[in-house]
């Protein structure tokens, strides 16, 4: 995807959520750490020029509930998190930039139940490349991009890395972890 | 959530790696290293901000308390952060356990290890005692303070509580005072580590036969850490950033030591009034427990400018720091 896919994706994406809540009361989203956070801010400002409504953005770091956590090599760097608004009765859109096995969603749902107790959870992410492990599903997808394991998913994002792009590419090793591949 | 989301750093964390299996005292970390456990325990300051207080980070994981000495606040301390991650906490008193019997320090860890303990927290009236333990143990070690050498997590808590107390966070250049009984704490030993690698100014004041070994030691370049020992209250008062008393500790305290501590605390004790020779909004610590009367006056301990509650409620955020980032390099070491 180039940097202007990724902003066509966005807008829309922006134009389904608030048609699926039918508004945008008690509307809220989360970004998940790293490039999650971004994502959400430039959900919310595309909801923003449409609608003229400001939402509220906070952003989960789901480190403390990986469930990957014996298996990788160092205990992973804490990002924060990062909701100021109450959650409770709250329709929470969650967001990502790539959808994989489906266990960093299912981490972040635990985080966001430890925060109060949303009306309910959506999830919108960039990329869907498949290879779901848990029943998990996007409500929202900026794109399907059907990838063999053996390959990873590179988001970059102006905010986090200096400019908008995804490329898949061949997994360097076996030892090698997806970086935003979760 | 709460103040410290604004915090700066919180979202760019270096690429430091913590590399350190067992955690016996902090000469062993580096600049980086300690900023790294300041970081994550801001996050852990934010979960227990939360309503339910509680993280799944080490579930699973087994944590034995093993303490032969008296605590209340280290070892609570402990058990309410491992609790918080989600570890499973043994406790065992040693004055309760087949120790009374005659068990060794090596047959004991050995016993725990093989109750499926994955890290060991213990304190220890010998010091180096925890290292032996850490020769023994599968898992990580961590001191909790050994006899008169090193209280690891002490310094630290110490450290995050200057860090959130004093403007801009740094100790850099700053004017630190340990006053007391240099010589029997083992809060003072780890804090000359900790202090002179985060680049404060500091001081090491107490009756001489409380700081010896301390000149020698200055003398010798102390392994490169730079600070000022001196008998002289004043001079060390003078325009300090921040003063810790230390504990008289009259259970370590051979006689000959101090003429009484009604001596003790009119000539070195530190009260209101030789406060004032300190900066105007110096932050008085103590690690705990007080003689209230001899090392410190109740109302230094309990005015304005002290900050001894901060740094016990702030012992449970560092202490799971500690133990979240141990428990990734026992899991590497195990080969997983």
């Amino acid at each position: 995807m180039t940097a202007e896919d990724i902003r066509r994706a966005t807008i829309r994406i922006s134009h389904e959520i608030v048609e699926k809540h039918a508004g945008t009361d008690g509307l809220a989203l989360v970004g998940i750490q790293r490039r999650g956070v971004p994502l959400a801010s430039r959900l919310a400002a595309a909801i923003r020029e449409n609608e003229g409504v400001e939402v509220p953005v906070g952003a989960l770091d789901i480190t403390f509930y990986r469930d990957d956590l014996s298996l990788v090599a160092q205990q992973p760097i804490v990002k924060g998190t990062d909701i100021a608004f109450d959650l409770n009765g709250r329709t929470i859109v969650l967001v990502d930039d790539v959808l994989y096995t489906g266990r960093t969603i299912r981490a972040a749902m635990d985080a966001l139940i430890d925060y109060g107790r949303p009306q309910a959870i959506r999830l919108a992410v960039l990329v869907d490349r498949g290879h779901r492990e848990l029943p998990i599903r996007a409500d929202h997808v900026g794109k399907n991009v059907p990838t063999s394991r053996e390959e990873v998913v590179k988001v970059t994002l102006e905010e986090t890395d200096g400019e908008d792009a995804v490329e898949i590419e061949r997994r360097p090793g076996l030892a090698a972890v997806g970086g935003s591949a979760a | 959530m709460t103040e410290g989301s604004a915090r700066p750093g919180g979202a760019v964390a270096g690429p430091v790696h913590w590399a350190h299996r067992h955690l016996l005292d902090v000469d062993a970390l580096t600049r980086p290293e300690i900023e790294l456990v300041m970081r994550t325990a801001d996050e852990m300051h934010d979960v227990l901000a939360r309503p339910i207080p509680k993280v799944p980070a080490l579930r699973g994981l087994g944590v034995t308390i093993l303490f032969y000495e008296a605590s209340t606040r280290t070892r609570v301390s402990f058990e309410v952060a491992a609790k918080n991650l989600s570890a499973d906490v043994v406790n065992i008193a040693a004055a309760s356990s087949s120790v009374t019997k005659g068990e060794s320090l090596v047959d004991t860890v050995r016993t725990i290890e093989a109750l499926g303990a994955d890290m060991l927290v213990m304190r220890h009236s010998v010091s180096g005692a925890p290292y032996l333990a850490a020769e023994v143990f599968g898992g990580s070690v961590l001191n909790g303070g050994d006899g008169w050498h090193a209280h690891p997590s002490q310094a630290l808590l110490d450290l995050y509580t200057l860090r959130s107390r004093l403007p801009g966070g740094s100790l850099e250049g700053r004017k630190v005072v340990i006053l007391g009984d240099v010589l029997h704490s083992r809060v003072a030993r780890s804090n000359v580590w900790s202090l002179t690698a985060m680049g404060a100014d500091l001081w090491l004041c107490g009756p001489a036969t409380l700081l010896r070994g301390y000149d020698a030691w200055a003398a010798r370049g102390a392994a490169g850490r730079r600070f000022t020992v001196t008998s002289d209250v004043d001079a060390a008062l003078r325009d300090a950033d921040v003063v810790m008393a230390l504990r008289i500790q009259k259970e370590r305290m051979a006689s000959g030591l101090l003429p009484s501590l009604r001596e003790y605390a009119a000539r070195y004790g530190l009260t209101q009034d030789r406060l004032r020779s300190a900066k105007p909004d110096a932050i008085v610590m103590h690690p705990g427990p007080m003689n209230e009367g001899v090392e410190i006056a109740a109302d230094v301990a309990s005015g304005p400018r002290s900050v001894i509650t901060d740094q016990v409620a702030n012992g449970v955020a560092v202490r799971m720091a500690l133990l979240y980032l141990l428990a990734g390099t026992r899991r590497t070491e195990a080969g997983a």
